[in-house]
């Protein structure tokens, strides 16, 4: 399932054209006073300065804490909200500076995949209507059009006789099928998966991960995987991207990234989700970080981390501290074999 | 971690015969239906266990399967529309049908709770202080300066910094893992002998959940509480629990020591449940889900509940449901006709991975090809 290491564009030659980049991403959002006069008194920073490439057939992980900008990133990759500044690039093509009826021809190849089954489906259409609503939107429903979409229900798992019924009639887990046989109508290129299956349980859960596996090595689809669960995105992903406080901390494959987490943040992470192996789990070392995540609308300066980081409270000199409160640090490889945004970044092995 | 002796104990299914001392909280064949227009739902079947003094007992399942139920009808929680049967001793008293101010006595002082939400388990009008030093109040003579120094203490324990400060504080002033901490302050506020925490750290972040599963070791450690941990994370599990219960449908299928459900479970479900987990710890395998939905606790039709899911049901599954019985050990039970089944099997080997129709699928991929 590892791909080969593919984190700047272009780097090598080999490198395969990425389908979908997104250069230097920026959003912030206006915080604005009660009253009247709705004032702007301040600015949400929800992603800074994110940048990555998705190669054809390839799943990137985007994983982080709630409110670390992961969802935002993946609206703006789509142009569904509008980025402050940054470009997203698809097939060379930037999408933000696009003209709104040339998008929406591109919207065709690319397709998002929500988080809550519940609140994403219309609950007055029957479930061929919703599948074949984006054929609609786009003139693509003709005469075949009813075979089409019982062909889209059969392909991720559900009986076309049910066409007929209602959202609510369906578990969870249909629901979510529902909702990955409507991104499919359009056969798009790029599929972005926000948190698609957080609300499901565990059993239900591994039914959609291994029907989106299939349909990713069949169609050839690149997936923008989003989530905030890390042993998902190890089963599903080639890449990962960990992002906090809308920064991405750390990127490389899923292998090199759990296998020798170089980033405070990530090894944190990493050592927090319990392991389903009561000896394994008993034995393991623990890395735990202190308070909550800081607010957004005032990041702290420097490296975002620092102020949960135990390799800061507890390692560094106050010198080397300096440098943490001070300067930023880049995404940069600093021989730990992948990108890792810590000035002293440092492999750790966990599992 | 304390390991019990294996020797002497008792089963949980039968904690009466044993009647051994060093079982704190003994439930048995509590059934708990709620009337409602399509019949009753049953909602918990028969569920009997012992927890043993400082144990922690973990409790699995999906959702509704019935262990958050279970447990407030410990606590006598359940509205007053729910039918509840059997019996839940605390210290050889019944508390099934005890007067209210006899459970209030227990509640808080004895058996303490924490629920999964700390925003709608505290109250948004009190101050945190005036809270955690009514827990204490309500079940000793102390002034309020004393009570609401033992909150201070009680917030320290649990790692708020700045106590003092705190108690001032509303819940919407904090986060959701310090008002969790919080909740956990005023389960511990009594010592009591039992803490039931439902899902405690479902709400939370991953890095907070693992701080507050710490808070919760050191609450357990510090009062030394018997703990029924219900959650339906195995990791957590897997991390904290002594001896597992599985719940599916409203009962108990399968009982043992966290390493004998986990390294070798002798029910279909669990089994099931184990692969269908992506694992942090190794690249992917191929998952196993299970197919289909848990059944609709109304009108259960005989036989095991789990028969419609699951790939080794033989005629027998659908006429009699199977009761709880050892396995590996006297200590591990399991509610299976086919449990030996399973001796040495692979979750891939039993259940079926593939969820496409790849019929469908692959008339879909030459049409797409057709379309390019």
């Amino acid at each position: 399932m590892s791909a080969p290491a593919m984190h700047e564009s272009g780097s090598a030659a080999t490198d395969p054209e990425p389908i979908l980049s997104a250069r230097n991403l920026v959003k912030h959002f206006p915080i604005r006073s009660t009253g009247l006069v709705r004032r702007q008194v301040g600015v949400v920073h929800a992603v800074c300065d994110v940048s990555f490439d998705l190669t054809p057939g390839e799943t990137l992980g985007l994983v982080g804490e709630s409110g670390c900008g992961k969802s935002t990133t993946a609206r703006l990759v789509l142009n569904l909200i509008e980025a402050t500044s940054g470009q997203v690039f698809y097939n060379g093509t930037d999408l933000t500076t696009l003209p709104s009826k040339k998008m929406r021809e591109l919207r065709r190849d690319l397709q998002i995949v929500f988080q809550d089954p519940y609140a994403s489906l219309d609950p007055r259409m029957p479930v061929n209507e919703i599948v074949a609503e984006p054929l609609r939107i786009h003139g693509r429903y003709d005469d075949a059009g009813k075979t089409q979409v019982r062909d889209l229900l059969r392909t991720v798992g559900l009986k076309p006789e049910h066409g007929n019924r209602f959202p609510h009639e369906f578990s969870g887990g249909q629901r979510q099928r529902i909702g990955v046989a409507r991104a499919l109508a359009l056969r798009p290129k790029v599929l972005v998966l926000d948190e698609p299956v957080s609300a499901l349980d565990v059993s239900i859960q591994a039914g959609v991960l291994n029907l989106l596996d299939e349909l990713q090595s069949e169609l050839g689809l690149s997936y923008l995987f989003v989530s905030h669960d890390l042993s998902v995105v190890r089963h599903t992903a080639d890449r990962i991207a960990v992002m906090y406080l809308g920064r991405i901390v750390e990127t490389g494959t899923a292998s090199e990234l759990f296998e020798g987490p170089a980033h405070p943040y990530t090894q944190a992470l990493i050592s927090a989700i319990p392991l389903p192996d009561p000896r394994k789990q008993r034995a393991r070392e623990r890395i735990t970080v202190v308070g909550d995540v800081p607010s957004p609308a005032d990041p702290p300066s420097g490296c975002r981390f620092r102020t949960r980081c135990p390799k800061f409270a507890a390692e560094l000199s106050d010198a080397e501290r300096g440098r943490c409160v001070d300067v930023v640090p880049e995404l940069v490889d600093r021989g730990q074999g992948h990108p890792a945004a810590c000035h002293y970044a440092e492999r750790k092995v966990l599992i | 971690m304390t390991e019990d002796p294996l020797a002497d104990s008792i089963t949980p299914t039968m904690p009466r015969n044993g009647a051994a001392s060093d079982v704190v909280l003994e439930v048995s064949d509590l059934t708990v239906g709620f009337p409602s227009d399509d019949g009753l739902v049953q909602a918990v079947r028969g569920v009997s266990y012992g927890l043993r003094r400082g144990e922690v007992l973990g409790i699995v399942g999906e959702s509704g399967s019935g262990k958050s139920v279970t447990s407030l009808a410990v606590m006598g929680l359940l509205p007053g529309n729910a039918k509840v049967s059997g019996s839940v001793r605390f210290g050889g008293k019944e508390l099934l049908r005890a007067p209210e101010a006899e459970l209030n006595k227990v509640r808080g002082r004895n058996v303490a709770m924490i629920f999964q939400d700390p925003m709608t388990s505290l109250n948004p009008v009190y101050s945190i202080g005036f809270q955690v030093a009514e827990a204490v109040r309500a079940h000793h003579n102390v002034s309020k300066a004393a009570a609401l120094d033992r909150a201070a203490e009680l917030l320290e324990l649990v790692r708020i910094p700045n106590p003092r400060q705190r108690l001032e504080n509303y819940p919407h002033e904090m986060s959701g893992g310090m008002r969790q901490r919080v909740v956990i302050a005023i389960a511990m506020a009594n010592n009591p002998d039992v803490i039931i925490a439902d899902e405690p750290t479902t709400a939370l972040d991953v890095t907070v959940q693992a701080q507050i599963m710490e808070s919760l070791q050191l609450a357990q450690q510090e009062t030394g509480a018997a703990m029924v941990l219900i959650t339906h994370d195995l990791g957590v599990i897997a991390g904290q629990a002594d001896r597992v219960m599985v719940m599916y449908a409203g009962k108990l299928v399968e009982v043992g020591t966290a390493e004998d459900v986990f390294y070798t479970p002798r029910m279909p479900y669990t089994f099931g449940l184990l692969g269908s987990l992506p694992r942090l710890d190794r690249p992917s395998e191929r998952l196993t889900p299970i197919q289909g939905a848990p059944p609709s606790v109304v009108n259960m039709p005989p036989g095991c509940p789990f028969t419609p899911r699951c790939p080794l049901s033989v005629a027998v599954c659908e006429e009699v449901e199977p009761a709880l019985a050892p396995t590996t050990g006297p200590e591990h039970l399991a509610a299976c006709h086919r449990s030996d089944a399973l001796v040495g099997a692979t979750p891939g080997d039993v259940f079926e991975t593939d969820v496409v129709d790849t019929e469908a699928l692959a008339h879909f991929v030459r049409k797409t090809e057709g379309q390019a």
